[in-house]
Formats: C-alpha cells, structure tokens, sequence
C-alpha cells in the first residue's frame, strides 16, 4: 500500500483530481453498470418466467460447470451463464444494414442511444466517502439539471433511427418517442421542483445530506414520505422516459414491428437494448437520490459520511441495493401491465401529471410559507 | 487550458453553426437540424467556461433537448424530398443578408463600447449561483422576465389559435 500512498501523494492536486475521477468512471462504468445492465436482462427474463409461470433461462453452461458439484448445477438452473451467452450472441450474429436506410444516422443512432444514459450517471452520488474521496463522479452544483439535460438528449438515438431505418414502422415509432419523451419530460421537471424548494439546493449531495435522520424517531426523513405526489409522477414520468411497458410505444410490437430498432440487428440492436437498461439504472439511481435517501440508512449511524473504508464500502452496498429494489419494481410493473394507447398516455401525461406537478408546486410553497411565517 | 478549451469550443461552434446553414455535403434539413444541436451544445461548453452552469444545463435542457427535438419531429412530418431538391432563392438570400449586417452592427457596437479586457470582470458568487440568478430575475429584472412570460403565453395561445381549425 505504501507505494500507492508515495504515488498519489507525489502527484498535483489536479493530476490527482483527473486520476480519481478517471478511476471513478471506470469502476463505474465497466465495474458496476454494465454487469448490472448484463444481469438486469437475466432477472427480466427469470421474474417475466415467474409471473407467467415458465422456468425461464436454465440450461445456459460454459464448459467448466460440470467440475463443479452442487454449485454447479444450481447456476445453471439459475441462468447465471445466460447473459455471457447473450452478449456473444450479439458480437456474432451478423450486422445486416438493410440497402434503403441513410447509412451515416443508421450507424451513429445506437451510439446516441447508449452515451446519454451513461453520462447522466455521471452526477449521481453512489456512497458518501472512501478514504478523502467523495464517492460521485461530479459534484456539480446544477445536478438535477444536468441530469434533466442529459437525459432528454436521448430521444435523438430513437428518433434518429426511426429516420435512418427509412422504413414506416421505424419512422412511426421515431415519431412517437419524441412526443412521448418531450410530454414526459415536462412533468417529470415539474415534479421535482418542490423538493429543491425544500431543500433549497440543486446539488444532489445536498438533497441525501437533507434526507438523513428521522420524524418521530422511526419514520425516515425521506423525501417520498414529504412529497409522495411527487414520487409518484417521478416514477411514472421514469417509465415513460426510459420506454418501458406500460408506456413502450414508440416499439409497441403489435403495432409496429419493432418500432426505431425494427431494421437493426446484432450489436447495433444491442446497444439500444443495452441504452434502454441503462436509461433504467440512471432513473432508479436518480429516484434512490431523490426520494429515498441515497446512500443514507436512519439507523446505526450510517446516515452521515463515512469515517472508515468498511463504513465507506456500506454506504455504496445499501445504495446498490436500493436501486436494484427499484429496478425490480421496474421490470415487475413490466410484466403486470398492459401498454397505454397512445391517446391515452398524452392525455395522462398533459391533462392529469402537469396540472398535478403544478398543483404539488403550489401546495409546498404555500405550506413552506406558512411554516416561515410562524 | 481553459484558453485551449475556449478556442476548441468556438471553433467547434462556428464550424458546426456554419455546417447548419451551409452544409456542401447535404442539403437534408435534418442534417442542419443535427448540427444545430452540436452548436447548442458547444455552446453551452462555452456557458460552463464562464462558470455559468446554471445557464449550460438549461441552454442543453431547453435547447437541445426540447426545441430542437420539437424541429426534427416538424421536419419529419414534412415532405424533405422537395427541401433537398430547392436550390438558394434571391429573396432568402437579401433578407439573411440584411439580418446579418444589423446582427453584425449590434455585435460590433456593443463590442465597441465594453472596452473588452477592460470592465470585466468575473465575480464568484457565493454558494449557488442558481439562487442568485433566481434572486436577480426575481428584483431587480422582474419587470422584463414578466413581459417575456407574458410574450411567450401570447405566442402560446396564438399557435392554439392556428392550430385549431375549426373553434367551437
């Protein structure tokens, strides 16, 4: 450990801002987010077999298994080895490019798909401290905004490849997913203006830092127990913005073929697919910072920054385990509810989620006007 | 470095505006759509080097994210085929040429007149600067945000107006 020591101490303040950041992202990244994007796949599948009452993945084996006594056996049956093979899968097959798509948007349309995901993960604060450093890639000042900004540079990727793929059932599901992101986006930013109006701050470390303690001493001082009109509209606005069932209409099968990706294939498939999964990480990180507390638990101490490296590596657990909770709800909603009509979702969106984030911003000033005015 | 980076980002913002009113490679309108998001986005580069965050984000969030998404889904609605075909008119080009002389004569006075190098000067603010730039629309330019509010409800309703053809 020494030398690491001797190492970091001997650099700048900047060169060892630009080394931990990098550090940061790449553990995030390829540490944490990709085999949570690989494995979310494998848990869709296995809780979509549970629901309709199938197995699921459970014959997937690399070679080595069959060394392996009990354990074995078992992951197998759990689909451990499925996304391995998913993912090989998808590097193998052939990447078609139909004749009749506009070649330059058809190849750079995945990629548009997949960076904004990422980059808005980039704000979210994960764990408190480990060592001196604080456990978030960017500790902006404007951290909600850019995570709003961000995030709404991903309709590009849907609707440039509904354009590129020059096909009606691509175009069509184009078209859909920028109005639908657009009608979201907008009660989704409405619905989290009252609780920066409580809290007073944009910065997503001080919102976790707003959030620690508790009410009357059981009840944690999370924002989902202030604000559940807010949540709620969050969560909805979440599964509109990241197109997932009930709100999937710009890939609606049953209409469209496969929407934006009905003309791509292979990698190019994958990385929507893998954007959409990603997309969902990022909601469920940003509703964890929001609504429950981010890294922070009420009990045992553990809702003010870390001291040690085991209190540092607890914080980041429980914030892992609260989102992958999340996720789960995201892909149990998935298989229990039917998809939305499109009138429907903009009537949803427009006429019952805007004048409601509106009313909410209403209410909390009123009620913060009053508690100031004792 | 941030002079590097300041030259980068207007660079990147000249060509990529250019590139939107006078692509030699493509006429297609969603191409210049494309790259007037590339020139929203280096400019807010530009925003984030005078430490205006706040006004970043929201030039990415309204610009864009919204507006400029707004225009692909118009031009897509469009027949494109004939946009492609249409070759420079002499009316477009005496009018873009008379809003660019005034642009420039605005550009050029005002340049002029704030002595560059001379009066400028960067106060940090403290704690947040959405906080103060919130406070500042709110006392000392709340006259002038109204109107706008006022102009874009306006707007608003006059796109309604339009938009219905028959009103009940």
């Amino acid at each position: 450990m020494d030398w690491i020591n001797n190492f970091v101490g001997g650099l700048t303040a900047g060169q060892q801002f630009a080394l931990f950041s990098l550090l940061k992202v790449v553990i995030v990244i390829f540490g944490a987010v990709l085999p949570i994007v690989a494995y979310a796949v494998l848990v869709e599948r296995k809780v979509s077999a549970f629901i309709q009452d199938r197995v699921g993945p459970n014959r997937s084996a690399p070679f080595f298994v069959k060394y392996l006594p009990v354990v074995g056996p078992f992951l197998v049956r759990l689909g451990i080895f499925q996304p391995l093979a998913d993912g090989l899968k998808f590097i193998l097959k052939e990447d078609f490019t139909p004749s009749h798509v506009r070649k330059v948007y058809f190849w750079i349309a995945p990629a548009i798909a997949m960076v904004p995901a990422m980059l808005a993960l980039a704000v979210i604060p994960f764990g408190s401290t480990l060592g001196n450093q604080k456990m978030v890639i960017a500790d902006l000042n404007v951290g909600i905004l850019y995570t709003f900004g961000i995030v709404s540079l991903g309709v590009y990727g849907l609707v440039l490849a509904g354009y590129a793929s020059n096909s009606k059932f691509s175009f069509l599901g184009g078209i859909r997913s920028s109005a639908q992101m657009i009608s979201y986006e907008i009660a989704m930013g409405m619905s989290v203006i009252p609780l920066f109006m409580l809290v007073g701050d944009l910065n997503l470390s001080k919102v976790i830092e707003y959030q620690a303690g508790t009410t009357l001493g059981f009840i944690p001082n999370w924002l989902v127990f202030k604000q559940p009109i807010a949540f709620v509209i969050f969560l909805v606005a979440a599964f509109a913005e990241t197109n997932r069932l009930p709100f999937d209409l710009p890939e609606a099968e049953t209409e469209l073929v496969g929407g934006y990706h009905t003309e791509y294939s292979s990698m190019k498939f994958a990385l929507f697919f893998l954007g959409e999964y990603t997309a969902m990480v990022a909601a469920s990180a940003m509703m964890v910072v929001l609504f429950f507390g981010g890294w922070t638990l009420p009990f045992a101490g553990l809702d003010h920054p870390a001291a040690t490296f085991i209190m540092g590596f607890a914080h980041i657990g429980i914030f892992v385990a609260k989102m992958l909770a999340l996720m789960v709800v995201f892909i149990w909603v998935r298989w229990m509810l039917p998809r939305f009509r499109y009138d429907q979702l903009m009537d949803l969106g427009w006429r019952r989620f805007v004048p409601l984030a509106l009313a909410n911003i209403v209410l909390t000033a009123v009620v913060l006007w009053a508690q100031n005015a004792k | 470095m941030e002079d590097a980076l300041f030259y980068i980002f207007a660079a990147l913002t000249l060509l990529f505006a250019f590139l939107c009113v006078a692509n030699p490679f493509s006429r297609n309108p969603v191409t210049s759509a494309m790259f007037l998001v590339l020139t929203m986005i280096s400019l807010a580069g530009l925003f984030v080097l005078l430490q205006a965050f706040f006004l970043a984000a929201v030039q990415i969030l309204v610009y864009a994210g919204a507006v400029m998404v707004l225009f692909l889904f118009v031009i897509m609605l469009l027949d494109v085929k004939e946009e492609e075909r249409r070759r420079f008119n002499p009316f477009g080009i005496a009018i873009g040429g008379v809003s660019v002389i005034g642009l420039g004569f605005i550009l050029f006075s005002t340049i002029r007149e704030s002595k560059v190098g001379a009066g400028l000067k960067l106060t940090a603010v403290k704690g947040s600067d959405t906080a103060a730039l919130g406070k500042a629309l709110f006392t000392e330019y709340l006259l002038p945000f109204e109107v706008i509010s006022v102009l874009l409800l306006v707007a608003m309703v006059g796109v309604i107006l339009l938009s219905k053809k028959d009103l009940k």
